[in-house]
């Protein structure tokens, strides 16, 4: 036990330092699903209704894809549960990746573990107690879940998806403690456990694109499709919590051993030396730049171009789907055919990659105020180099960088398709217009960070927020019948819907303008202001 | 002598913290000056405004004849900077940053380059936090000594650094200071500024409370003498000047401010100087003298 001294203060520290940031969470993971309740008890009060929208719901194919199968539609806890189920285990397990990075791995990588690792704390004692805070804070979200959904009269149901949720930030915070073992810094730790959650959730869009005849057994590899599979309001499936329950168990296990074996500040995989002199081409601070963000932008490309050829591969599939139904091919007519099917599949893809591809857009655009904070900068401003050059090299990387992840994916998925269905020479620049499409609105959103660094550095992690604001009204504001304005506000609703959509160049210039103001703003507020540390 | 750095009536807060509070600086060309100060006095942020990293409140600034604010990437042509706290970077080794800050600066002497690293024996090829605290301070200082400019803003930098290492800075500072180059070095070694500064600025609560050579510094302190007198002495509670005076018998122990001194030891002499010792004060009382008011003035302030 001697291991563990400790761990009950290094929680209360935790707690303390995530005061504000993990109610915020919890409480927007938990708003979601009650609002989309409610706002669907008021669009479809009645069990026929309902049933009606389950069938032109199951009809989509893209949606299904995107969001998984519909187990009960004839309830407001079923759509719900199916409506936000899969996004909300998304950012649950971000929430409890990051958290125990957090308040583990990096703040060993900042020397502050050392500090504390000199007074009575166990070896494992970090560890267990960010795990202890992450997997609390899911057991919270799981018991706001289960009251906030009480009004529908279900209890079984509430509970199941706030265990639902519950259980993939356990796995995810989990999965993190085992990978921030392996390397020595928390960005590639996070970095890491993030793909994984990337491919967790296309196995599971893959799983569920073709219906019940295409691979489900694909989803059942996915905590995510774990989670959705205890069917919450659907006749719950308790026992399916046991595989998600287990995979903890054994991955809390494993990360506890490789604590045991590695020594502080160190990763498993050793840091190598690196040259001895300077290659010619780290002379500049875009020279910098580059050795900073190439990794990431390579990961990212790469990971873009799988999703890219997933996504290609299975966008047939939504043909057979969706002619299952005989009675909705009425409808499929008039979304303009079975073309018009792939398009409308293909363009909300290509606006979730869009969304996605931002993530990397902002920590490229955030890495200024990390290498400000984390003193990297001074010592290059102390030489002839430029505040606006220094600053520039990094948002190159953000607003040019996140051309190449998007292209990739777009051109790959295009390819694909078109290699199986004998077009790839049209459907290839057709899907990618609809990726690039997304451009305007990732500028937009990187502008927000780079004028929040620029003018107000310590609010920078507002941008996230703003990111997560513009994915649930882009995903849940078009069905919950939002307010226009609300749905406005993200950049990201102003995108035309490519391919098949129509082609409109006014909005696109709006956004890129808009994008270049706040960037604009963001060089000239820190060409103002001091540089800070903290 | 052409003046390198002047500052007067510096100002900086930081929301309500006062950091500096009218501070003044001056630093001759060619000079190695010594920059002291109680922890937190504002060392540090003297140096980041210096540098443009800061934005002075009030006061002015002149370095090397420009505006350390409006001109800071022209000025950082001919000054290198040495940080308090060194941070590298995780995926660059140590001759990757060095090379990448000499040529920020528009080129680097390869040769100086390797000489500083096999003096200060360092290792180029270990990345980031692999570095021992005291060789990465060494990254920023080879960095700093292997570049050609003109002045040096060095921040506590042998902080960290072993007794030789500390030793083979020092002989690379008188080095440069006989290149003519001058130097502002921040620290709390008073057996380094000793060693090689000409004049120190001493600095408290934001404020400059002294600024000289050291000889002039020395001056303005005590010395302590032991006097044995061949008749007991008398009248010297009227003298001014003197402090911890202690008479027993013929012997006489006391510490006398520098000014007072000639008018003490023509006092003793009249009752018949039999032995004399005296010690000058040493750099650690005379700061000592400082600092320590520094906690007294702070103790005071609390009562108040
Ligand atoms: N960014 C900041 N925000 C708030 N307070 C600050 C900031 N930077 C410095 N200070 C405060 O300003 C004062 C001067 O700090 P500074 O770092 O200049 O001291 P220093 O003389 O370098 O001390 P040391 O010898 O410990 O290095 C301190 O009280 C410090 O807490
Ligand atoms: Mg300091």
């Amino acid at each position: 036990m001697g291991t563990l001294v400790g761990t009950g203060s290094l929680v209360r520290l935790a707690l303390r330092r995530d005061r504000v940031r993990l109610p915020i969470w919890i409480v927007g993971l938990t708003v979601v699903p009650v609002i989309t309740a409610s706002a669907l008890a008021d669009l479809y009060p009645t069990v026929e209704s309902r049933r009606q929208f389950g069938s032109i719901l199951s009809s989509n194919p893209s949606l299904t894809a995107l969001i998984g199968p519909v187990f009960d539609p004839s309830s407001i806890g079923g759509l719900t549960a199916w409506r936000v189920g899969g996004f909300i285990a998304v950012l649950v397990a971000l929430m409890s990746l990051l958290t125990v990075v957090r308040h583990s791995r990096a703040e060993e990588e900042a020397g502050r573990l050392e500090l504390l690792g000199a007074t009575v704390v166990g070896r494992h004692a970090p560890l267990t107690a960010a795990l202890v805070v992450a997997f609390g804070a899911n057991l919270v979200l799981a018991a706001l879940v289960a009251l906030g959904l009480a009004g529908l009269g279900e209890p079984a149901g509430s509970v199941a998806l706030g265990l639902s949720f519950a259980a993939v930030g356990w796995v995810f915070a989990a999965l993190a403690a085992v990978t921030e073992q392996l390397t020595a810094h928390a960005r590639t730790a996070t970095g890491l456990a993030g793909l994984i959650l990337g491919v967790t959730f296309l196995l599971r869009v893959a799983g569920d694109a073709s219906g019940e005849d295409g691979p489900v057994w694909l989803s059942w590899l996915s905590p995510i499709g774990w989670a959705q599979r205890i069917r919450p309001f659907a006749d719950e499936r308790w026992w399916v919590l046991a595989f998600p329950a287990a995979f903890a168990v054994v991955l809390v296990a494993v990360a506890h051993l490789l604590v045991a074996h590695r020594d502080l500040d160190a990763g498993l995989i050793p840091t190598r030396s690196g040259p001895e002199t300077a290659a010619p081409s780290l002379r500049s601070p875009l020279g910098l730049a580059w050795r900073l963000h190439r990794a990431s932008l390579a990961w990212w490309t790469v990971a873009f171009a799988v999703v890219g050829v997933v996504l290609g591969g299975i966008a047939d599939g939504m043909r057979a789907l969706a002619t299952d139904n005989p009675q909705l091919r009425q409808l499929i007519a008039a979304m303009g055919g079975e073309k018009g099917i792939i398009d409308s599949y293909f363009s909300s893809m290509m606006g979730v990659l869009g969304l996605v591809a931002t993530i990397y857009g902002l920590q490229a655009a955030l890495r200024p105020r990390a290498e400000e904070v984390g003193l990297r900068a001074e010592p290059l401003l102390a030489t002839p180099t430029t505040r606006l050059r220094w600053l520039g090299g990094h948002v190159v990387f953000a607003l040019v960088g996140v051309v190449v992840p998007l292209a990739a994916g777009g051109a790959a998925a295009g390819l694909v398709h078109g290699l199986r269905t004998g077009d790839a020479a049209e459907e290839t620049p057709r899907v990618l217009a609809g990726a690039l499409a997304q451009l305007p609105a990732v500028w937009v959103t990187v502008g927000i960070a780079v004028a929040l660094f620029g003018l107000l550095p310590r609010m920078v992690g507002v941008t996230w927020a703003a990111l997560v604001l513009f994915l649930l009204v882009s995903q849940f504001g078009p069905m919950l019948q939002l307010n226009q304005w609300l749905l406005d506000v993200s950049p990201f609703t102003h995108v035309p819907k490519l391919p098949g959509g129509e082609f409109a160049a006014t909005p696109l210039a709006w956004l890129a303008l808009v994008a270049v103001g706040l960037t604009a703003a963001g060089f000239a507020g820190f060409r103002r202001r001091d540089i800070t540390t903290e | 002598m052409k003046t390198a750095i002047s500052v007067s009536g510096l100002h900086k807060s930081f929301g309500r913290t006062h950091a500096l509070d009218g501070l003044d600086l001056r630093v001759g060309e060619g000079e190695v000056h010594g920059f002291l100060g109680p922890n937190g006095a504002g060392k540090s942020t003297t140096l980041r405004i210096l540098l443009g990293l800061l934005r002075a409140d009030a006061g002015t600034i002149r370095l090397l004849d420009g505006d350390p604010w409006h001109d800071a990437a022209e000025l950082h042509r001919r000054l290198a900077y040495v940080p308090g706290d060194v941070s590298l970077w995780p995926n660059l080794s140590g001759g990757e940053v060095i090379d990448l800050l000499g040529r920020l600066r528009g080129g680097l002497n390869p040769k100086r380059r390797d000489e500083f690293m096999e003096r200060f024996d360092l290792d180029p090829s270990k990345k980031g936090r692999t570095y021992s605290k005291g060789n990465r301070q060494k990254v920023a200082l080879v960095a700093a000594l292997a570049s050609d400019a003109e002045l040096l803003l060095l921040d506590e930098p042998t902080a960290g650094l072993d007794p030789l290492m500390e030793a083979i800075f020092r002989e690379c500072i008188t080095e440069e200071r006989d290149n003519g180059r001058t130097v502002l070095l921040s620290s709390h070694i008073l057996a380094e500024v000793e060693a090689l500064c000409e004049r120190v600025s001493i600095i408290r609560h934001g404020r400059t409370v002294e600024s000289g050579t050291l000889a002039e510094l020395r001056h303005l302190t005590r010395t302590s003498i032991t006097a044995d007198l061949a008749h007991p002495p008398t009248g010297l509670e009227t003298l001014s000047g003197l402090h911890d005076l202690t008479v027993r018998g013929t012997t006489v122990s006391c510490e006398v401010d520098g000014d007072r001194l000639d008018e003490v030891l023509r006092h003793l002499t009249r009752f018949g100087v039999v032995g004399l010792v005296s010690q000058p004060p040493t750099l650690e009382e005379l700061f000592l003298r400082h600092y320590e008011d520094d906690l007294n003035g702070t103790a005071n302030e609390a009562v108040a």
